[in-house]
Formats: structure tokens, C-alpha cells, sequence
């Protein structure tokens, strides 16, 4: 994974011109009088309806429908414009003022229904649930004696190639299903981080099961 | 090729990936570069390398993608 020292930003320019309709968003919020208040409860509006779009997308796979989503769509709409507000001076210009608002909603809703998901857990974090990789992976049951052999194969890699915290990340996402989100919040930890601990185990793991013979090796060198 | 593609898939990584938080940073822009029809995967290949292996920043990728075009109809 590339090192997060090199931002990906880079080679564009640090500050474009905003398009007109972005620079009469920005020149309308830093308005003191009427034109401001105009423009934030537009903004609002906007972040409400996005809220709940996205919310209905997502809410249906995580049980959470009704006055409860409406309810965690409104409060992410709430606490995007208020993170809008205080990081305006950080928009670039490089995208339309909408596109970078509304990233600040998605995210909301985002890490609300991650925390929405420990308050109705479906399996406790340290159980280990072999049973449902087969299924997960698509094996053919005409092929259980080799698949059996495979996953005994990966266990062991989990076993002796992963760190603890790694082979923590890995069973909790892999066999107990527990949303990334969700588990950077339970471990105290984020995003980044989970999904770097799990890259470095998937990694490993390929490399081990490769190195087996039971995946081919990686002639691209991208394993 | 081998007979577990499903995992395989899964366990492959990306050395060009930039992982959540420069995905993160950049979404907005990268949204907007969809929307135009850009060359996105040529220009930040690193993104769209992070886009398909990690599952909440697809989910977000996706749901952006699907405001700003709501938004425009």
C-alpha cells in the first residue's frame, strides 16, 4: 500500500478557481446578513435530502428503517453543516462546492450507521465462524474435500502468520461479518488503520497459501 | 487461474493503493471527474485501485456518485 506520506493531490493544483456557481456558494456563506443565513438554510436543505437518500440506500441491509433513519439522517445533515461551516476556508476550488458538501453528509451517514450496528451486534466480537467462509467465497460443495483441505490451510495461516491484532481485524471482518466501520469504532481505532491491518494480513495470507500451492503466485508482484 | 477465485480476489492486494484517508480526502474531486466522464482510473489509479478493495470507501464512493447525479436530474 502506498505510504501515506505522498498526498494523491499532489501533481493538481493546491488552490483552482471555483466555478461561478461554487464561488456564489462561498461568496453568499461568508455573507454576514441575510444572504448567509439564505445560503445555509439551503445548504441544509440540501444535506437533508442527500441524508435521506443515502440513508434509504443503506438503511434496508443494516435493519434500520422508519423514524429511526429519518431520525440519523436529519442529525447527519445537522453535523455536516456544521462541519461545513467551520472547514469552509479548507475548500480548494477543485470540485463544484456542492460535490465537497455533500461528501461531508455521506460520511455523517456513514459513521452514524456504523455506530448504529453495536446496538444490535449479530455475533460477539472474538467468536470465530469458519462455517460461513465457503458460502462467502462461492465454493462449490462438488469440491468440499479440496476446499476443507484450503481452509484448514488458511486457518493455520491465520494462526501462525498474522500478528494478534491483525488476526483480531481479520476474524471479525472475514468470519463474523462485523462492518470495518464498526469495528474501527469498537477497537478505538479508525478507517485507515483497520483497513491497513487488514490489507497487511491479506497480504500475508496469499503469500502463504500461494507459497502452499494452493493459490497460483503473483506473477504481477501485486500479492 | 486457480479453482478459488472468490478468495483469491479477496486476498489480492494492491501495491498502488492508497488506502481511506487519501481516498477520503480526494472523493469529492474524484466524484466530480466521474460525473465528466474523465479518465479517472488513468489519473489517480491509486483511488480506484483503494475504490474497489476497500468496502466502506466503495460504499461512500457510491453513494456520493449517486447524490451529485441525483442532484443533477
Amino acid at each position: 500500500m502506498v505510504s501515506g506520506n505522498r498526498p494523491v493531490h499532489q501533481s493538481t493544483a493546491a488552490a483552482a478557481r471555483p466555478d461561478a456557481e461554487s464561488a456564489e456558494w462561498l461568496r453568499a456563506l461568508a455573507d454576514q446578513g441575510p444572504q448567509r443565513e439564505a445560503a445555509l438554510a439551503r445548504l441544509h436543505g440540501l444535506l437533508v435530502r442527500i441524508a435521506r437518500g443515502e440513508a434509504a440506500r443503506r438503511g434496508p441491509r443494516l435493519s434500520i428503517s422508519g423514524p429511526e433513519l429519518d431520525d440519523l439522517a436529519y442529525q447527519a445533515a445537522a453535523d455536516a453543516l456544521l462541519a461545513i461551516t467551520r472547514k469552509l476556508g479548507q475548500f480548494r476550488g477543485e470540485s463544484r462546492f456542492t460535490t465537497w458538501a455533500c461528501k461531508f453528509v455521506i460520511l455523517e451517514v456513514s459513521a452514524k450507521l456504523g455506530r448504529h450496528f453495536w446496538r444490535h451486534p449479530a455475533v460477539p466480537l472474538d467468536a470465530e465462524d469458519w462455517d460461513r467462509l465457503p458460502g462467502r467465497f462461492g465454493f462449490d460443495p462438488a469440491q468440499e474435500a479440496e476446499w476443507r483441505d484450503l481452509l484448514a490451510a488458511l486457518r493455520r495461516a491465520v494462526d501462525d502468520e498474522l500478528t494478534p491484532r491483525q488476526r483480531q481485524v481479520f476474524v471479525a471482518i472475514v468470519l463474523n461479518d462485523v462492518p470495518l466501520d464498526a469495528l474501527a469504532l469498537e477497537l478505538a481505532s479508525n478507517r485507515n488503520a483497520i483497513y491497513k491491518m487488514l490489507f497487511d494480513a491479506r497480504r500475508k495470507l496469499r503469500a502463504a497459501l500461494a507459497a502452499n500451492g494452493y493459490l497460483s503466485h503473483d506473477i504481477a508482484g501485486r500479492s | 487461474m486457480n479453482d478459488w477465485p472468490e478468495l483469491d480476489r479477496f486476498l489480492r492486494t494492491d501495491p498502488r493503493d492508497v488506502g481511506c484517508a487519501q481516498a477520503m480526502d480526494m472523493l469529492h474531486v474524484y466524484v466530480d471527474l466521474v460525473v465528466a466522464g474523465a479518465p479517472v482510473e488513468e489519473r489517480y489509479p491509486g483511488i480506484a485501485a483503494h475504490l474497489r478493495a476497500c468496502g466502506p470507501c466503495g460504499e461512500d464512493f457510491e453513494g456520493l456518485l449517486a447524490a451529485v447525479r441525483g442532484e443533477a436530474h
